[in-house]
């Protein structure tokens, strides 16, 4: 049962093939049986029993939604009240969340169980999961290979099937990037879609919540669920949210694809490439016609990205001060080494780094030089994507340069490893929705294709996901062992 | 470009971070390699152009100034690391 998709999953419930609390059963039953791949922070299962028990009861008169009685899990970046949300940091290790993030609130709401809190990069900053407190994450297709990050712990929970479908978040990748290493669905919304109330900060311009499922469809029912104005979030867009679900069925008869030649080029892995190119085959049978576009300021987006992120995670990060909640230090002699100690002993050394940078760049002196120029950039470079999206439907291309690489390999070279987010950064800097769809393999390992499309057209990429996904398989196969 | 070890030691103060005195060179190694990423955007000429800080170019939305939430004190300060009377404790700041 627990191979089956969130909407097939919904029909078995209606009709009755087996309960919410079985279901629940069965996942908890297989987190625990491969609790090797170290995806769940914190396992609830108490809770999430006595959500099933409810979910059991409302499906019984009637008034259920898609999602209720589903077993997902949160990622642990995420506030859920009265449950540990550790943002994968030790700084966080003792903290029990006082109130529910907005998409906690709306998923408890639809009914939707939650099995528990997923591992993740420390404060999402990571693009391996290695940067966790907890530990690494093994990519279930390889467990010597690292499932990508900062969801990390979603990506292969969904893939190991330890979920039926998980929430990320994506400042500059985390959502696609883990979704294309592990062979799973997964969908960075339009900025501001999703609440970011309760959401762990890191970079505010950035941040934006997603799902991260078996397929488009799973991931249409869960974005209706997560999108939305919120009050709570100042930052959130007000407008209404149409039906995912219902223009999956649209045909792509003429529909415009553009490849940004900057995607194509030198640091593309030749077998990736391939394997794209069979893709946007695919789209041609389906009817649209490809043609190259370009993205002239692409190339700086790193760059910009490494000012920007880390400049406001510096910001946002300075309230872990060892004073109000989150990890203090032992017998601190006075108020600095209060803070210094906390701070330092709380977080990890990834973290530290990008505090220390985002620090550098926002002194005096240097504000203009590395802060303004950066958000130049972030301006050129999302006139890039307007103009490009004026002429097509969407974009397509990679997700990542290569397929997932070994547990260990990049740690230690951050410059090589925030290389690798190439092609995820610049979507964040602009704003626009963004997804990874699986599209073949390459010695065995996922690869994903990348569509990018305009802002609020999470509803055309869904569809534009949906139907290949109806003439091919990469997304229904399952990670040896985990059958 | 490169960071100094002091230039290093400098920020971690400012943003109350504590570094371990071992690994300082290696954060200036780290730095300086960022640094070196950052430089290319010197490649290009962003005369006249509006920085942008924000995707959608928002303002913050204004509300009516009416009261919304509640502080629930106990319940916060029950995960504070030290609290008295109502009260978060840290060491003392005026002798």
């Amino acid at each position: 049962m627990y191979n089956k998709t969130i909407a097939e999953l919904a029909k078995s419930l209606r009709s009755g093939e087996f309960s919410s609390v079985d279901l629940t059963l069965a996942f908890l039953d297989r987190i625990k049986q491969h609790h090797s791949l170290n995806t769940y922070i914190t396992v609830t299962e108490e809770q999430a029993l006595q959500s099933a028990k409810a979910a059991d009861l409302r499906l019984a008169t009637g008034k259920a939604e898609l999602l209720t009685g589903i077993p997902m899990a949160q990622k642990d970046i995420f506030c859920t009240e009265g449950i540990k949300t550790s943002c994968g940091s030790k700084m966080l290790d003792n903290f029990i969340a006082p109130y529910n993030a907005t998409v906690v609130d709306k998923f408890n709401s639809a009914g939707a169980v939650m099995l528990g809190k997923l591992n993740m990069d420390e404060f999402a900053m990571g693009s391996s999961n290695e940067t966790s407190y907890y530990g690494a994450v093994k990519n279930p297709w390889d467990t010597n290979t690292v499932p990508g990050g900062s969801s990390g712990g979603s990506a292969a929970a969904v893939a190991a099937r330890l979920a039926a479908c998980a929430t990320g978040t994506d400042t500059g990748g985390s959502i696609r990037q883990p979704a294309a290493l592990c062979g799973i669905t997964g969908l960075k919304p339009t900025y501001g879609r999703v609440s970011r109330y309760g959401m762990i900060a890191y970079a505010s311009s950035l941040d934006q919540g997603g799902p991260m499922t078996r397929n488009a469809e799973d991931a249409a029912i869960m974005l209706q669920t997560m999108a939305g104005f919120d009050n709570k979030d100042s930052t959130s867009v007000d407008l209404p949210v149409p039906d995912y679900r219902a223009g999956l069925s649209n045909s792509l008869e003429g529909l415009k694809i553009g490849l940004p030649k900057e995607f194509f080029g030198e640091g593309l892995n030749s077998d990736v490439a391939a394997t794209l190119e069979a893709a946007i085959n695919e789209y041609r049978k389906l009817g649209a016609t490809v043609t190259e576009v370009s993205m002239p300021s692409l190339k700086l987006a790193i760059p910009a990205y490494y000012v920007i992120a880390p400049a406001e995670c510096s910001a946002n990060l300075s309230r872990f001060d060892g004073v109000r909640f989150g990890y203090r230090c032992e017998n601190p002699a006075d108020l600095t080494d209060l803070y210094t100690r906390s701070r330092g002993e709380g977080f990890g050394k990834e973290v530290k780094r990008r505090i220390l940078m985002g620090t550098y760049a926002l002194s005096a002196g240097y504000y203009d030089a590395y802060y303004i120029k950066a958000q130049k950039i972030r301006r050129l470079i999302s006139e890039d994507f307007k103009k490009a999206l004026s002429e097509v439907d969407v974009m397509m291309g990679p997700v990542t340069p290569s397929t997932a690489f070994g547990i260990g390999e990049k740690i230690d070279n951050p410059i090589e490893m925030y290389l690798s987010d190439i092609y995820t950064i610049a979507i964040n800097l602009a704003g626009v929705p963004a997804m990874s769809v699986p599209a073949g393999f390459s010695e065995g390992k996922p690869v994903g294709l990348q569509i990018i499309g305009n802002y609020f057209a999470e509803d055309k990429l869904l569809n534009i996901a949906h139907q290949y996904q109806q003439v091919t398989d990469w997304h229904t196969q399952i990670p040896k062992g985990f059958e | 470009m490169s960071l100094t070890v002091s230039e290093v030691k400098d920020c971690a103060h400012l943003a109350r971070l504590g570094i371990e005195e071992r690994d300082v060179g290696s954060y200036a190694k780290d730095l300086s390699g960022m640094l070196d990423l950052m430089t290319q955007m010197n490649d290009l000429d962003t005369d006249g152009v509006e920085p942008m800080a924000h995707p959608m170019d928002q303002v913050q939305r204004l509300r009516a100034d009416v009261v919304t939430e509640q502080v629930d004190r106990e319940k916060f300060q029950a995960i504070a690391p030290q609290v008295e009377a109502g009260l978060y404790l840290v060491p003392k700041v005026i002798e």
